[in-house]
Order: C-alpha cells, then structure tokens, then sequence
C-alpha cells in the first residue's frame, strides 16, 4: 500500500534519490576511505592508517586556516547581521529615495565573489589603492595596510564580505519591518518608549523569523568561503589568510596530494555536522513532539 | 492509460541525458597545455602549423594556469577521455601517471631515431625515463636563477652592479635612500620558493643542494649553512615595498622595466616582458646569474601522451612526439618562446645576449643543476614552499623552528 501510493510521483523523484545517495553518502564513504591511503596524484589503494590526520593537525597551515574560518564566521555573520539591520532600520524611517538607497545596499549582493574580491584587492592595496590616493591628496599619516599585514588581512577579507552581504540582510530585515502592524507603533508612541528601545525590545523579537532566516542563510556561506579569499588575497600574505576549503582544494589540484585533500575535507564534513546537528535535532525531533504534545 | 504514460515517461527521463559520441578525424590530436600569453601563443602555434604540414588536424585547448591545465588532464584520463598529448613541467608532476600505465610508452619512437644521443643535457632524459623507457617529450628548458637589472637605475644611484647576492645586499640601502625600490618581488609562494631557491644555491653551490633536495641528507642539512641562507633570505625583506603580497610575476618584472624598482630575480621567462617593452639586453637592462659559480637549473616543459582505447591514436601520438624533437621545429619554438631548445644541434642564432649566456653555460655540464622538483613531488616541494613562504612573512617565525620544520618535510614521505 505505502508503496503503490502515488506510485508516478515516487518513480520521479527515484533518479534524485539515488543521485543525493551515491553522491552523498556514497562519496563522503569514499573520501574517508581514500583519507586512510597515501593516494598522491590518482586515487590509489595505499593504505597508511590515520597517517593523512596526523600530518593534517600536525600542519601550521591547517591551524591558520582553521582559525581564519571562525574568525570570519564570526566577524562576517555577526557584522551581517547589525550592520543588515541598521540599514534596514534607517531605511524604515519613510526617507525620500528608499528604492534608490535599497538598489545601491543590494547591489553588491549582486556581484560575485570574484568581482567583489578584485575590487576590495585594488582598494586596499597600499601602493596603488585608497592608501595611495590619500598620500597623493596630501593625507601622509593616513595608512590603510590591512590587506598585506599577516595580522589583519583576514578582517580585510572580513570588510569585503560583509560589503556584500549586508545589503542582503538589510532586505530581508525590511520586509520583516514592513510587515509590522501600524497599529503597535502607535501602542509605542503613546506608551512612551524611545524610538531605540521600541526597535530593540519589541520590534527585534517580534521579527526573529527574518532574524533567524538571515543567519542561517549567512552562515551557509561561511563554511565555503573560497572565491573571494582566492580573488582578494589568494591566502596570502604567506598563507596568513588561507581556509579550510583552500586547503583541500589545493592539495586536490596543485599538489596531487589526495589523500591529505581527503583527509581535510572529511574533518570540515565533521565539523559542520558537529554544528548542524544539535540544530537538525531541534528542528525534526524536539520540534514535531513539541507539536503532538 | 495516463498512470501507465507518466510512470513509464518518469522511468525514461533519466535516460534522456546520454551524451553523443565524438568522431574520430583522420590524424586529430587534440593538445592540453596552459602556453596562453602571447609569446607563449607564438611558440605553441610553431608545433601546431608543423603538425597540420604533416596533414594533422591540431585541436587546441589552452587552460589558464598550468595547476589547472595539469588537473583537467589528470580528470580527463581517469575520466576515460584523455587528450592526444599533454603538458606538465620537468619534474615529477606525471610520475604517478607512469606508474600507474596511464601513459602511452614512446620507447618505439624513442630507439628508433636515437633520442638518447641527441638530447641534452642528459639529465632530460633521467625525467622522461621509467623503468627504461621513455614516457615523454622533453620540449625547451627554463632556467629560473637569473637576477634582471635595470641599468639606469644603477647608473643613477651610482652603484656597481651586483654579481652575487651579498653584492646586492651592500648596495641595497643605496638604491632605497635614491628612492628606489631595491628588489621588486611578487609576494606569492613559488615566488618567494624561486627566489629563495636562487639564494640557496648560490651561497651552498649545486653539489650541497643535490644533497638536500635528492639524498634528504639531514647532516648536511644541519651543518649550519642552510642557516645562513635563511638569514640572507629574510634579510631580502628590508629591500621590498608593501605592495608585494599577491603580486604577479610579470607586474613585478614591470617595475624594473620601468625603473620603479632595481633587481627581480626571476626565471628566464621574464625576458619576454623586457622584449615587449621595447628594451634590450645589456643595454637597457641587463641579466646576472648570481654568485660567484653560475648556474643553469633545468626547469622547463614535458608533453605526455596518456594512453587511449582506439589503437589509432598510439600511432598519431608516436608521429607527435617525433615532430617535437625535430630539429627545425625545436629552432623554431624555442626562439618563439624564449627558452633554450632540448638538443645542441638547432639553430638559436636569433638568441639575444642573456639567451646566449644560458646557451654557453648549458654546455658545461658542472654548470647544469637540477631543481627540488625534479627529484620530489610537488606535494612535498609545496609543503617546503610554504614554510618558506610563512618564514619571510612571519618576522616572529625563528630560524630555529623553521630549521625544524623543513627538517620534518626533508624526512616526511611526501
């Protein structure tokens, strides 16, 4: 019976289901079992043991890189988010010009990556970019090296990223403010409360849904951040700004180091189920019995 | 009826996308290389019009980058569907390739027209030969210990031109109070391994390099010279500009072309951008091979020619690899592209004067030296690379722990 029903719509999404298996499940197994080889340019049967982890989180590079990426999970979903906000906050006041302001906040959204990357490259390069031009303008205090310091380059990157998704916050925000009742801003006013504290208090919590919607969007990016680091700065300078995804791509490719790229890329997957599945028990488990109770 | 149609239309979709087969062209190869600049385009077009003169069809395809070119190839021949020819680098890039038989055998082509007393240095011939047999086609060399030289700047400054590295060192302040940058450097790790290469080897000399790079001597490594190349190597930092990080090779070879800057040590290749400009050697700029033995290290290029299921292809790929040692195309490539031909007999009368350098010094056969890669995986020259790399941007990185951790890749199995 379970099987006959909607028989057609079943043996459509088959295709799906077996494509998401092998590609999924089935790739994931052999990214781990490859992990445990000393497979160089070509896959190959070599098996070493653990060996390919143990040179991986026995790696400086490794370390900088897992750093970088909660240094930016951080910096870029936290800065997304208040800066998204305000933007959306300011735009709210019923300004002259809001779709004017709405197209000029979105459009980096619009981008890619790379394009984003470039651009922020030529503007922060010290000596042809903003740095410069203040310099030729009779600014010489002014200094802007965030980009070819080892120790701040990361923020750098951090700036650029946050330039571009925040307009993308900012919309989403809006439509949660645009959605709330006149009718409790008049409550508000004639209560009294600071225009501040009403956005904070009230206004905030009653659009968790966007709030919510945006952070998850956001950080789905984090994890896979690789082009705009790769056009910005290509994980330099030395390989102060290098990430996970970096890693694991260039020991695929350049350094036909496959198992080592394995090996990396099998503890990301760890690392974003270690993230995500508190979130997916919440969500399919503690949820639906929440609903039957 | 209409269950029956969409039951049986969901089984047949997933059919749909099959792909269509290819046809064979008589003679077609079709040719993986990442030769995409001009002159490079130059060079690549001299083996493709003698190819369509033997009645072939040459099928192009330039890749952007040669990491990426190298791993379309690798894709492409696990994959099932490799090209007639590829190119890799001399070095062991293709080593597992062999070892795994994915490559075509040219030992047929190879006795036949007696490939191994033509082709020089003989060094060439130990990268293409496994197991006796040669799996590829040495095609130009590259020499990457070369120190370029703006000569005005060094007029203006009123200093002498450095003939080694610590020369260079002694005048460098000179040149950066006139307000000059001394050494223009493209911040990204090859860059910085290149230059770093040439330091080495230039203060230890080819015979202790080969200890390192091939006999991973660790005595050697520790008998406290490899210290005082790394000091050396970050004292070069003092002479640099902030702009550096992630900067390409030839936008730095464009500051010495313009005299914004005094020295870039780079490869052979940036000869070409002074050409492009305009400028000519040991006039306008002039080339050192630093220290005071000199050396010619042999980078350069490789095709391959993986192998294929239709036994015709075996035949086109053997007529290929002939071609490209043929003398008169060999004369002809390499003076498009710049670089020393793999046989003595080919004429390089075209070849300016820091290209004769290199031709003269090739013939000594103790002037020939061979690089990390040659002997070690790029797993393992990366990994160096990079420890190099974090060394001269990490003024808090110690030489003592650099020292260990080369130490752990010189040991490592990479």
């Amino acid at each position: 019976m379970f099987f006959t029903k909607n028989l057609a719509s079943k043996i459509a999404l088959l295709p799906m289901i077996i494509i998401s298996l092998t590609v999924f499940v089935g790739c994931i197994i052999y990214s781990f079992v490859y992990s445990l080889t000393g497979s160089k340019l070509i896959p190959a049967f070599s098996y070493v043991g653990f060996k390919q982890y143990e040179r991986l989180f026995k790696s400086r590079k490794w370390d900088v890189a897992v750093e970088n990426i909660f240094i930016y999970g951080v910096v870029f979903t936290v800065g997304c988010l208040i800066i998204g906000f305000l933007l959306a906050v300011l735009i709210d006041q019923k300004i002259r010009g809001e779709s004017l302001f709405r197209t000029i906040f979105l459009y980096p959204y619009a981008m890619s990556f790379v394009v984003t990357g470039l651009v922020w490259k030529w503007v922060l390069n010290p000596t042809f970019g903003l740095e410069h031009s203040m310099h030729l303008w009779g600014f010489e205090w002014f200094q802007l090296d965030w980009l070819v310091n080892r120790e701040l380059a990361i923020y750098a990157v951090c700036i650029a990223a946050v330039w571009q998704g925040a307009g993308f916050v900012m919309v989403l925000m809006l439509a949660g403010l645009r959605g709330i009742d006149e009718d409790i801003w008049k409550s508000l006013s004639i209560e009294g409360v600071p225009k501040w504290k009403s956005y904070l208090f009230v206004i905030l919590p009653m659009i968790r849904p966007m709030v919510v919607t945006s952070l998850v969007l956001i950080a789905a990016g984090v994890v896979k951040v690789y082009d705009l680091i790769l056009a910005l700065t290509s994980g330099g300078p030395g390989y102060a700004t290098t990430t996970p995804a970096m890693y694991v791509m260039e020991n695929f490719f350049s350094r036909a180091n496959l198992g080592q790229a394995f090996a990396a890329s099998i503890i990301m997957f760890l690392s974003v189920v270690c993230i995500l599945a508190p979130w997916a028990f919440y969500e399919f488990y503690y949820r639906s019995k929440e609903a039957k109770a | 009826m209409k269950k029956f149609i969409s039951i049986l239309f969901s089984l047949l979709l997933p059919l749909s996308f099959t792909s269509a087969s290819k046809a064979d062209g008589h003679m077609e190869a079709e040719v993986i290389h990442w030769w995409v600049s001009g002159g490079e385009q130059a060079a690549i077009s001299k083996f493709a019009e003698a190819w369509q003169d033997m009645g072939g069809t040459w099928v192009d395809t330039a890749i952007t980058g040669g990491e990426n070119a190298r791993g379309t190839t690798v894709n492409r021949i696990i994959g099932g569907n490799p090209p007639t020819a590829a190119q890799f680098n001399i070095s062991k890039q293709f080593a597992d390739l062999v070892e795994q038989g994915l490559l075509q055998s040219l030992e047929e082509v190879a006795s036949a027209e007696g490939w191994r007393d033509f082709i020089y240095p003989p060094e060439l011939i130990e990268t293409c030969e496994y197991n006796g047999e040669f799996y590829c086609v040495p095609v130009n060399i590259h020499s990457s210990q070369w120190m370029w030289i703006n000569n005005e700047v060094f007029e203006k400054v009123g200093v002498p031109k450095p003939n080694t590295i610590q020369d260079f060192i002694a005048v460098a302040p000179q040149i950066q109070e006139a307000g000059y940058i001394p050494l223009a450097l493209g911040g990204q790790p090859w860059q910085e391994g290149l230059m770093f290469g040439v330091i080495a080897s230039s203060t230890l000399g080819f015979p202790h390099m080969a200890k390192l790079y091939r006999d991973k001597d660790v005595d050697a490594f520790r008998d406290g010279k490899f210290e005082l190349v790394l000091q050396t190597y970050r004292d070069m930092n003092k002479f640099i500009d902030e702009g550096a990080p992630g900067r390409l090779w030839n936008d730095a070879t464009a500051m010495v072309v313009e005299g914004k800057a005094a020295v870039q040590i780079m490869g052979d290749w940036a000869r070409g951008e002074f050409a492009v400009a305009g400028q000519e050697a040991k006039v306008d700029y002039d080339c050192v091979i630093p220290g005071n033995e000199k050396y010619v290290s042999l980078g350069g290029d490789v095709f391959v020619f993986p192998k294929n299921d239709d036994p015709k292809v075996k035949d086109i790929q053997l007529k290929m690899a002939s071609m490209m040692v043929n003398p008169t195309v060999q004369a002809k490539f390499n003076n498009a592209k710049g670089s020393l031909p793999m046989r003595l007999d080919v004429d390089t009368s075209a070849a300016d004067a820091c290209m004769q350098m290199g031709l003269e010094l090739i013939q000594q056969p103790s002037a020939i030296m061979r690089e990390s890669d040659d002997w070690n995986s790029p797993a393992f020259t990366n990994a160096w690379d990079d420890i190099i790399s974090e060394f001269r941007n990490d003024p808090s990185y110690a030489i003592s722990a650099a020292m260990d951790d080369l130490e752990d890749v010189l040991t490592s199995d990479l």
